[in-house]
């Protein structure tokens, strides 16, 4: 059955039959969906995908109201199916990844990169930029914001930082905002341009 | 413990694109799914919409799951 945007709405918000069939077509569409969406990155199985369709559908019926119509609600479901599957594939991925030594380890002040790889040239004055950047990071950022965003340069993702420090997503990116902004005032009160140094760094 | 020199370079990368006012990932993930059939569809982004081009070159997790969802429309397209 084809329905359009308020159709959607009306049936899953719906009881009975009609409802019924909404989920159950929502759910043969999300299901074809992520095996797309997840078929390259190794976490594809049945019952995996299954899992991930039934908590989707909780939260699209939970979410009903936030829909303001701005896409198509196949489109705005999907990206909520795709939330709850790729956080879940995430937190499975890592769970068993041990980086307490990241969160441990209070005094983890880089003081110069490790790998040397820049030209003499510049060198000095990349080091004067770091040490800028690092007094940033030792003095301006506190204990929780500097952990999140270290364990975020390691690759960790912002569900297990948030695992870690008894928090939520939404609530680490706000931290990891707020240090980059400290961070980037730093580095411009020092007289340096965050897009220049960029450049010079990646060079 | 010491940063790399791609990790030093991936901060820095982070900090220049940050901007004052940026949306986090529930406000992201509330209007990706327009982001992303606009994007499919070759049209335009309106301003309302460029906080979530900047919040997908900072947030590595949205951006997968952008990417995904992008997968996910082509097919149906197909």
């Amino acid at each position: 059955m084809n329905r359009d945007n308020e159709l959607w709405l009306a049936h899953l918000s719906s009881t009975g039959a009609d409802q019924q069939a909404a989920l159950s077509d929502l759910r043969v569409h999300l299901l074809r969906g992520l095996r797309v969406a997840l078929a390259k990155r190794g976490n594809n199985n049945d019952a995996f995908l299954e899992d991930a369709v039934q908590e989707s559908l909780l939260r699209i019926l939970a979410r009903l109201r936030q829909f303001e119509g701005r896409s198509q609600f196949l489109t705005w479901a999907m990206a909520i199916a795709i939330r709850v599957a790729m956080s879940e594939w995430r937190r499975q991925h890592w769970r068993n990844v041990s980086l307490d030594a990241v969160f441990a380890d209070n005094d983890f002040i880089p003081e110069s990169i490790a790998d040397d790889v820049m030209g003499l040239d510049s060198q000095w004055e990349q080091q004067a930029v770091l040490d800028r950047m690092y007094r940033v990071i030792r003095t301006e950022l506190t204990e929780k914001q500097r952990a999140a965003l270290f364990a975020e340069l390691k690759g960790m993702p912002m569900d297990e930082i948030a695992r870690h420090l008894g928090s939520n997503r939404n609530a680490v990116y706000k931290l990891t905002h707020d240090a980059r902004r400290r961070l980037k005032r730093g580095i411009e009160a020092a007289g340096y341009r965050a897009g220049d140094i960029h450049a010079a760094f990646a060079e | 413990m010491s940063l790399s020199k791609k990790e030093i370079d991936a901060l820095l990368r982070l900090v220049n694109l940050t901007q004052d006012d940026e949306i986090d990932c529930e406000q992201c993930l509330s209007v990706v799914a327009e982001f992303a059939e606009r994007e499919l569809a070759g049209r335009s982004v309106p301003a309302g919409l460029e906080a979530v081009a900047q919040h997908l070159s900072i947030c590595a997790e949205c951006r997968e799951e952008y990417e995904a969802l992008q997968q996910a429309l082509n097919d149906m397209k197909e």
